[in-house]
């Protein structure tokens, strides 16, 4: 590639993606303080319980030891480690930061929960994504090239299906036929890598569909652009006329669309891995959610907000270096 | 632009590069494959038994744990004084092996066997066991079933903070084999509180090294059957036979995985399939392949002490009225819950205290009377239903199979009191915790609930309603009922504790009837009797795991 074309934007482009970062932190000061409210607006807290602890201190006792019992301005100082507290010394200390504890699973840490569950989400998630981009660019590929023939109809069939069909359908219906009926695979857990392949199967021909569409359009619409017209009257070859130029901007718009896909497919799909019983974070958001596990539930938010930020840089760079027209000021 | 040529062209490239990106891809794909199955797929052998147990345990700690998935872990990896039978479910020797009751039944002096050590080595002494009961009633540990060592001199005392010095409490260590427990009162059914799971012994420097993660210690000392060899959230707990156990000569089976799982088609798919061996829990299976399911030699259904019912918030009008708790308790046809919605062989119930509690004969409550109950609504002011307020009944959806059946009974209820009493209520759905907060604040009018008995004794029933309890959330009242059972339990005599139960339990469902017993629950249990051994229908759904063993396969070798 010429290289004056990468490296000119690449300057240019630098004092806007520092800003970007240094934005990023009071971007997630946001999310987390939105989190950290909205958690607590449904009724119930952490320790409503069928069975009532067999005394009110119990309870005030569970309360004040989470800090449950004070301000939610000062729960959220408090979260996020900027309280310093007086002992009864009258010496000042700096209130350990509360953002690890996990109401719910109170002998682990979120950070120990994220750590266990996050590689098998990304696993999951990495593959679904490979799956989705090794059908769907393809697929979309062939139908903007057979535009109009019955490759292109079916090619559109199918993607329509994979997009219409969610995993709550897909995911049942791969573990009867392969997991009960022909015995084929393992119907849940997590234990070899066969109990891999259902849930990629099923989370990545659903975004394999949408791949595919995206990649149809991007296609399309370069094909009638004037530079391609003006590179063939130029004398280009096909090969390098299409593959390089085309290509390049078609993909984009798959490229602009794979950072917020990616970012739900590795935070893992609550659907897909209830039914597979994987122990991925999916699971743990919703169930966080429904067990008013506060804390939980904000650094799940928290990771998801990081993972998508940092995605949306990531595909940002790629357009930078995928288009040169693309400035970035 | 010359459309047709240039696409006939792009047509030509297009497979090119299609493929070329296709192989690209996968290439990628593939690698990535290799490198996330390698590195973050775990490999771990079967194990010699999966038990499919429910929601993942909140906690492994025998202070904090409150559910049955929780507790049927724990009673392996911690054990207590005493011990349930398998089958009977009567406390027997354990970590002591012998005691003596003083003859007014108030101080209990327990022997630690000789031979009681940790899974690590060290010898589990009466000190050990000071210290986690005391553990357990420390204000810090904020342990929800604290209210099981209320039972002992002072404990309540200490618990809620008004006492500080735990030397007061009625728990000493004489010397490193001798236990020495103090009660307020005699107290017929200790035997059965030293094997339940609060009392356990737990080891006191691993918890004092690791604070809240003490479970995350590795090696992990166990007082119980088994070690934890692993605890995965949301994946599975791993159990292997603890091999310095007192009676580790019986213990059946080498590795015991126990798995959460959250949907009862995932986990019944798991055990069509031969991936688990056993699912103890009626809710894991899906309620419309029950009826398919129960009739099969694999299923065993058995009573236990568990009781659905519904409780009113008598500080709410009309509700505050005797008469319409009444009048709405006799127009509930209990044989049409069990024949049409729960269907597992529960048998109708119109007292709380289950029948077969040990030393207890439940008195009868209200049973069907629709006549009666529209007489008694006419009496309140409402004839024929006329100007009764429209009410709410509040229940809660929640995974698994259960969730549906709370719906399908409200919904019998509703029809029921519409054609019974022609009165109008609203069903509402609320999430568990939801139902729980608005119950424990009195904001609702009719809710439902379930109680399981943790010991076999009717106290674990009828304690529930007295007026300071913490699980009445009715709002009623009632000194002589209060008086009732508290007699009762001060009562070493069986004949006339049993009468005093009996009075107070008729007050409770039959004169004053803030609840409303519908079902008791039956319990559960998938497992192929040609493969799995040692799992005994019991009163309280315990099953030891150092009891269960394989028959289809010779016992392994250690």
């Amino acid at each position: 590639m010429p290289s004056a074309g990468w490296i000119a934007p690449a300057r240019a482009s630098n004092m806007y993606f520092l800003k970007r970062l240094a934005f990023t932190i009071p971007l997630l000061l946001v999310v987390s303080l939105l989190a950290f409210v909205m958690v607590r607006i449904p009724k119930g807290g952490p320790f409503d319980r069928e069975r009532k602890p067999a005394s009110p201190e119990i309870e005030r006792n569970l309360l004040a030891k989470y800090h449950l019992d004070e301000p939610v301005w000062k729960q959220y100082l408090r979260y996020i480690g900027a309280v310093w507290e007086r002992d009864d010394q009258g010496q000042w200390h700096h209130a350990p930061a509360g953002f690890n504890t996990s109401l719910r699973y109170r002998n682990h840490s979120v950070l120990d929960i994220i750590k266990t569950g996050l590689p098998v989400s990304l696993t999951i998630g990495l593959l679904a994504f490979c799956l989705a981009m090794a059908v769907g660019i393809p697929l979309g590929f062939l139908a903007a090239a057979k535009r109009g023939h019955w490759q292109d109809h079916a090619g559109n069939f199918l993607a329509l299906l994979s997009v219409c069909v969610p995993g709550l359908v897909i995911a049942p219906l791969l573990a009867l036929v392969l997991g009960i009926k022909w015995r084929l695979l393992p119907v849940a857990l997590w234990e070899s890598p066969a109990n891999a392949v259902m849930p990629v199967v099923a989370l990545g021909l659903f975004y394999s569909g949408r791949v595919a569409r995206l990649m149809r359009e991007g296609m399309l619409t370069v094909l009638q652009a004037e530079f391609i017209t003006a590179a063939r009257a130029k004398g280009l070859g096909d090969t390098q006329l299409l593959f390089r130029h085309g290509l390049r901007l078609a993909i984009l718009p798959v490229v602009s669309y794979s950072g917020p896909m990616l970012a739900d497919l590795l935070t893992g799909s609550f659907i897909v891995e209830s039914v597979f019983q994987l122990p991925g974070l999916g699971v743990f958001l919703v169930n966080s959610l429904y067990n008013s596990d506060y804390t939980m539930t904000v650094g799940l938010v928290l990771l998801y907000a990081i993972v998508l930020l940092g995605l949306n840089l990531i595909v940002d760079f790629i357009h930078a270096w995928l288009d040169p027209r693309i400035k970035y000021e | 632009m010359n459309w047709p040529r240039l696409r006939s062209a792009a047509a030509r490239q297009a497979r090119r590069g299609g493929l070329r990106l296709a192989s690209l891809s996968g290439w990628l794909f593939a690698s990535l494959f290799f490198i996330s199955l390698c590195g973050c797929v775990p490999h771990e052998p079967r194990a010699d038994l999966v038990i499919v147990n429910g929601a993942e345990p909140e906690s492994l700690d025998p202070a904090i744990i409150t559910g049955l998935s929780e507790m049927r872990i724990v009673s392996a990896m911690f054990e207590g004084l005493t011990r349930l039978d398998p089958k009977t479910v009567v406390p027997g020797p354990s970590l002591s092996d012998r005691w003596e009751i003083s003859p007014d039944g108030l101080v209990y002096t327990f022997h630690i066997r000789t031979n009681a050590v940790w899974s690590t080595g060290e010898p589990i002494t009466a000190e050990d066991f000071v210290y986690s009961w005391i553990r357990a009633l420390d204000p810090a540990t904020a342990s929800d079933y604290a209210g099981q060592l209320y039972y002992l001199k002072n404990a309540e005392d200490f618990n809620s903070g008004k006492i500080k010095d735990s030397n007061l409490v009625g728990v000493h260590a004489l010397d490193p084999q001798t236990l020495r427990v103090e009660l307020n009162h005699a107290t017929a059914f200790f035997l059965d509180l030293c094997a339940f799971q609060t009392l356990a012994v737990v080891p006191r420097r691993t918890i004092e090294k690791y604070g809240d993660h003490w479970l995350m210690a590795n090696p992990l000392p166990s007082s119980g059957a088994y070690e934890l060899v692993a605890w995965r959230l949301n994946d599975k707990v791993r159990l292997k036979k603890n091999p310095r156990y007192w009676d580790a000569a019986n213990t059946q089976l080498n590795v015991i995985d126990v798995l959460p799982v959250g949907l009862p088609n995932t986990a019944l798919s798991l055990y069509e399939t031969g991936a688990a061996d056993v699912i103890w829990d009626k809710d894991l299976l899906p309620t419309e392949q029950f009826d398919a399911i129960k009739n099969r030699p694999d299923s065993h259904t058995f009573t236990y002490l568990g009781t659905y019912f519904f409780r009113f918030n008598v500080t709410r009008k009309p509700f505050d009225d005797v008469r319409v708790r009444r009048a709405l308790a006799l127009a509930v046809d209990r044989d049409r819950l069990t024949r049409r919605v729960t269907k597992a062989g529960e048998l109708p119930a119109d007292h709380l205290t289950p029948d077969g509690t040990a030393n207890y004969h439940p008195p009868h409550g209200l049973g069907y009377d629709p006549e009666l109950a529209r007489k008694l609504l006419a009496e309140a002011g409402y004839p024929g239903g006329k100007n009764f307020p429209r009410f709410q009944y509040m229940f809660n959806g929640a995974a698994g199979g259960a969730a549906k059946s709370h719906e399908m009974i409200a919904v019998e209820l509703q029809q029921m009191w519409r054609e019974n009493l022609g009165i109008e209520m609203d069903l509402q759905q609320v999430e568990v915790k939801v139902l729980y907060a608005n119950q424990s604040r009195l904001d609702y009018d009719v809710s439902r609930s379930s109680w399981i008995g943790d010991y076999n004794d009717a106290n674990t029933f009828l304690g529930m309603f007295t007026s300071t309890d913490g699980n009445n959330r009715t709002g009623w009242k009632n000194a002589r009922y209060d008086d009732l059972v508290h007699e009762a339990n001060i009562e070493i005599d069986k004949a006339r504790r049993e009468q005093l139960f009996q009075q107070a339990e008729k007050i409770l469902v039959a004169d004053e009837v803030p609840i409303v017993p519908l079902y008791f629950y039956s319990g559960f249990n998938l497992f192929d009797p040609k493969k799995v051994d040692g799992i005994y229908p019991n009163i309280l759904d315990q099953h030891p795991m150092n009891a269960i063993r394989r028959v289809d396969r010779p016992r392994p070798r250690e």
